[in-house]
This record gives C-alpha cells, sequence and structure tokens, in this order.
C-alpha cells in the first residue's frame, strides 16, 4: 500500500464526532434525572446467543486459571449480564456499549456498533415506549411517536392478516411483491413475514414521526414474555423512524424453563440451517431461575441515532472509524 | 464458472439471472435486528440493457456469469456485423446487430469501442464516452447567434441525430457525449 492509500483518517467528521458526544452526554442526564442506574458489563462473555440469525465473534484467554484456554464470545448484546444484574436487585439499570455481530456490514450496519440498553423494572412494554418515545423527543425533537400492531401493519399496507396467514398465500403475497425468487423456495412462514415486514411495511412507516410497532407474532418472541389475553403475539415492539430501525424491546420473559425451551429451539434451527450449535448461556438461566423481576427492557441503536440527528446517510459517517479503516 | 456467495455482492459483479448474464449496480444489506438478512440489488441485465431490483436472501448464492470487458477499435460494417480489431494481437471480432443496438449511430472508424463478451461472445457494444462526427444536414440558420437558444437538429455522418447551437454549419465537426447524446462543442 503507498502512503497515499492507507485510509487513516476517521471516517466521520470531527463536527459530526462532537454532536454524537453531546446527544450521549443528553442521553446520560436523561437517565442520571430518572434514578436510572448506569452499569458496565463485560464485552467477553464465556456463552454466546443462540438466535439463529445473531453470529457472534469467538476469541480465547490463556492465561493463569486457564491454561488450556478458555472460549469467550463478544457479546451481540448486553441483555443476559444485564439481567443477571436485575435478577441480583440492582432496580433499574441502563448501558451504553459496544455490541459486536459478525456477518453484519452495510449501509446501516457495522459489524461493531454502540448499544444503549435499559431495563425498567414494573414497566410492561407500553410504559416503556412512552419512556423511549420522551428519549426520542428530547434528542431528535420528534412529534409523538405514532403504535400500530404488527397485525394492523400488515392489514394496512398488504392486506393481509400475519397471524392466521397460510404459508402458501405468503408465497402468493410475496411473488405478487417481486420477491418470486425467494418465495419459491421458503418453508418458513417467519423468514416471508420478515421479508415483506422490511421491503414493503417499513417504508410505508414512522416517516413523519416515530412509529412503534407492538406484539410482535409468538414465533418471532425472542425474548419477550407471550401476551396474556392473546397468546398468539409476544410482548415485542420495535421503533422504527425514517427508514431506520432504531430500537427493539421486550416485556421480559421471566420463566427460567421457557427460556430454556426457546434456546432449545434455537438450537434446533440451527441445526436445520446447518449452523453450529451454541451453548446456551446457564448464567442467565440460574438468574432467571433466580427469579428476575417482572421487566421491560430495550436496546437502541446509538449510531442509527446520530445518523438521524445529524442527517447522514451511512452508518460510517457517524463512528470515528468504520471497519473498513478500524 | 464459479458460485458468488452474497457476501461477495459488490458493484460490478457479474451473475446469471433468469438465463441473463447481469451486471450488480448497487448492494443494500437489510437484515432486521431480530430476523432473516436479506440483500437488495439493483442490476442491469447486460443483454436487454434492462435495470431492475431483486433482492435475496443473504447466504444463498448465485451463478456466476462469464462476462468480460475488452477494449477493440472499430473496422468497419458490411450490413450485418460490425467488425472490431483488437489492435495488439490483430484479432478480430464480429458483433450483430442485437450487440451494437442503438450505439451503432456511435461507431467511428478507428474509435476505441468497449466490448462486451459473455462465454467469449460479444453482447454489447459500448462506444466512447466521447466523439467527434461531422454534421452532415442542419439548417443554415443565423450567422453569429450564440450557444443557448435551444439550438436546432443535425443530423451526423454516422445518421445519429443531436440539438446543436444555431452557428453550427454543414460540413463542420463537433463532440458529442455518447452517453446523453448532447452536443459539447465544435472541433476546429
Amino acid at each position: 500500500m503507498s502512503q497515499q492509500d492507507v485510509l487513516w483518517q476517521p471516517s466521520a467528521s470531527i463536527e459530526t464526532l462532537r454532536q454524537r458526544a453531546a446527544i450521549l452526554r443528553a442521553i446520560r442526564e436523561f437517565f442520571f434525572e430518572r434514578q436510572v442506574l448506569e452499569v458496565d458489563t463485560p464485552s467477553l462473555s464465556q456463552a454466546s446467543v443462540t438466535d439463529e440469525h445473531l453470529q457472534g465473534f469467538a476469541t480465547e484467554f490463556v492465561g493463569q486459571g486457564y491454561a488450556q484456554g478458555l472460549p469467550l464470545y463478544l457479546q451481540t448484546s448486553p441483555e443476559y449480564a444485564m439481567k443477571r444484574l436485575l435478577a441480583a436487585g440492582s432496580g433499574a439499570i441502563y448501558q451504553i456499549c459496544k455490541a459486536f455481530r459478525n456477518e453484519e456490514n452495510g449501509r446501516h450496519h457495522n459489524p461493531e456498533f454502540t448499544m444503549l440498553e435499559w431495563y425498567r423494572p414494573g414497566f410492561d412494554e407500553f410504559a416503556l415506549m412512552d419512556e423511549i418515545d420522551e428519549l426520542m423527543q428530547l434528542v431528535l425533537d420528534t412529534e409523538r411517536a405514532e403504535r400500530i400492531s404488527y397485525q394492523q401493519a400488515f392489514l394496512q399496507v398488504l392486506a393481509i392478516d400475519p397471524l392466521t396467514v397460510t404459508l402458501e398465500e405468503l408465497k402468493q403475497v410475496a411473488t405478487a411483491q417481486g420477491f418470486g425468487n425467494i418465495a419459491a423456495t421458503e418453508r418458513d412462514a417467519d423468514t416471508l413475514l420478515q421479508l415483506l415486514f422490511c421491503m414493503v411495511i417499513e417504508p410505508q412507516i414512522g416517516q413523519e414521526r416515530p412509529c412503534f410497532v407492538y406484539h410482535f407474532p409468538a414465533s418471532q418472541a425472542a425474548l419477550a414474555r407471550l401476551n396474556e389475553q392473546d397468546p398468539r403475539v409476544a410482548g415485542r415492539f420495535e421503533l422504527y423512524y425514517q427508514n431506520l430501525e432504531l430500537a427493539n424491546g421486550f416485556n421480559e420473559l421471566t420463566d427460567a424453563s421457557e427460556q430454556r425451551q426457546r434456546f432449545e429451539k434455537d438450537n434446533k434451527k440451527r441445526l436445520e440451517r446447518g449452523l453450529q450449535q451454541v451453548d446456551m448461556d446457564e448464567h442467565l438461566l440460574g438468574a432467571l431461575e433466580a427469579g428476575l423481576p417482572a421487566c421491560a427492557g430495550v436496546a437502541l441503536g446509538i449510531d442509527r441515532l446520530v445518523m438521524l440527528a445529524c442527517n447522514k446517510q451511512h452508518i460510517k459517517e457517524v463512528l470515528s472509524f468504520d471497519v473498513d479503516r478500524a | 464458472m464459479a458460485n458468488y456467495s452474497t457476501n461477495e455482492f459488490k458493484g460490478g459483479l457479474k451473475f446469471m439471472m433468469d438465463g441473463e448474464p447481469c451486471s450488480i449496480l448497487e448492494n443494500e444489506v437489510v437484515k432486521p435486528g431480530k430476523g432473516q438478512a436479506f440483500n437488495r440489488v439493483k442490476v442491469r441485465k447486460l443483454i436487454s440493457g434492462k435495470v431492475l431490483e431483486k433482492t435475496f436472501k443473504s447466504g444463498e448464492t448465485v451463478e456466476g456469469a462469464d462476462v468480460m470487458d475488452t477494449d477493440l477499435a472499430y473496422l468497419y460494417t458490411d450490413g450485418e456485423f460490425w467488425h472490431f480489431m483488437n489492435n495488439e494481437t490483430f484479432e478480430q471480432i464480429a458483433a450483430d446487430e442485437k450487440a451494437v443496438g442503438d450505439n451503432v449511430k456511435w461507431l467511428v472508424e478507428n474509435d476505441s469501442c468497449t466490448i462486451t463478451l459473455w462465454n467469449g461472445n460479444p453482447i454489447a457494444v459500448t462506444p466512447p464516452n466521447f466523439v467527434e462526427l461531422e454534421v452532415t444536414e442542419t439548417d443554415p440558420g443565423l450567422k453569429g447567434d450564440t450557444a443557448g437558444t435551444g439550438g436546432k437538429p443535425a443530423t451526423l455522418n454516422t445518421g445519429a441525430v443531436v440539438r446543436v447551437p444555431l452557428f453550427i454549419q454543414i460540413g463542420e465537426v463537433i463532440k458529442v457525449d455518447t452517453r446523453s447524446g448532447e452536443y459539447v462543442s465544435r472541433v476546429k
């Protein structure tokens, strides 16, 4: 490489980095005023995540006490460690940290990114949405966010009910929308729902003001508890604004045995897809068994928030150094 | 031909789609925080020239297309084929009407053109960005008029018709941008 080819300069302008710092400070003030405790959990964990769509980075510690090597994973989110703090009686907590996801790189993704994650004991998902909305108004000066259920969103935009639709009907709708090549061989209804949601529904919502989509289907519950009145849906929600997925939140699953079953199901899916199985995090399961207080939690992408605040089109424009320059 | 995974997608990658070689113009990863990732690509079909969007599940593979671009000098047409030559090896290639398409009106003898070959056969001919052609027909117009008054049509020696300033006269040579089909300047 000649000297001119070395990408030593930051990918963000210094002006953007100043704005980024101001946003981080405003967020810390926001939580300080509300007496939410800032915490700092490990980036390197002995366990990774079973979610078939999340791939972790693995490394190994070799040293005192671990002469044979201790496998460690860069966290894909601080969720498990933070839930262990909640189970240990921390009360409301938040964290601003790096999360690491392999295989993710693009206009809205960098393999490592900054996440704001917080937990509110005693809140349900709707109370937490209120608080997120206040933070959005503070940082982005937005109007009050809209709310729409996952079911309503599909009914309004595509005139199908995602809770009763069959795989065959989904394939027809996906084909009509120009995704025939995917529909032809797809056997998983959730993949087609995700495809239609990302490509067709997302561009139609949250343009003027942020939009919460709540009551995701039980099959996409992730770590949310199922709704007691309608177990076809889960206490999971997402926040969208101007074509960016900003946050994912849960009315948290607190039942250890159900959590274990979901991890097992994830690994079964990994096996079917020819992916490596992932050991489940027994530390988390231990905390759930000891008792996680009823709570709601959310993860919000700081980089995307800064993109919106600074009107940037590519995530690298808000990172000091993106992966190409790291 | 090699297969490519979606992780290898980038501008310029050539692959087969619906039996036709395509070139990627833009590639974007769309990945929900929880769920399947997709690659949304904008491609140009290299035979029809059509530009369209297509979405793939990330992790899938596509069949590569044996497509290469080569720069050759235009020689002549025999009415059925347009003949091009590599000035170093003197190897000649004949492109048919379908490959030459609308660009026939920009072919000037000895100009270097880009010939796109698929499995060794020419499927597209791209002329240089700028060509110099002689005006064979245009209204005499008013002498002394300046550019920027809307202009007038002029027919060039290859049959191309472009809008030129009013002062351009029959017999003059002009420079044209082949990408837009617009007049650039007078060649003295």
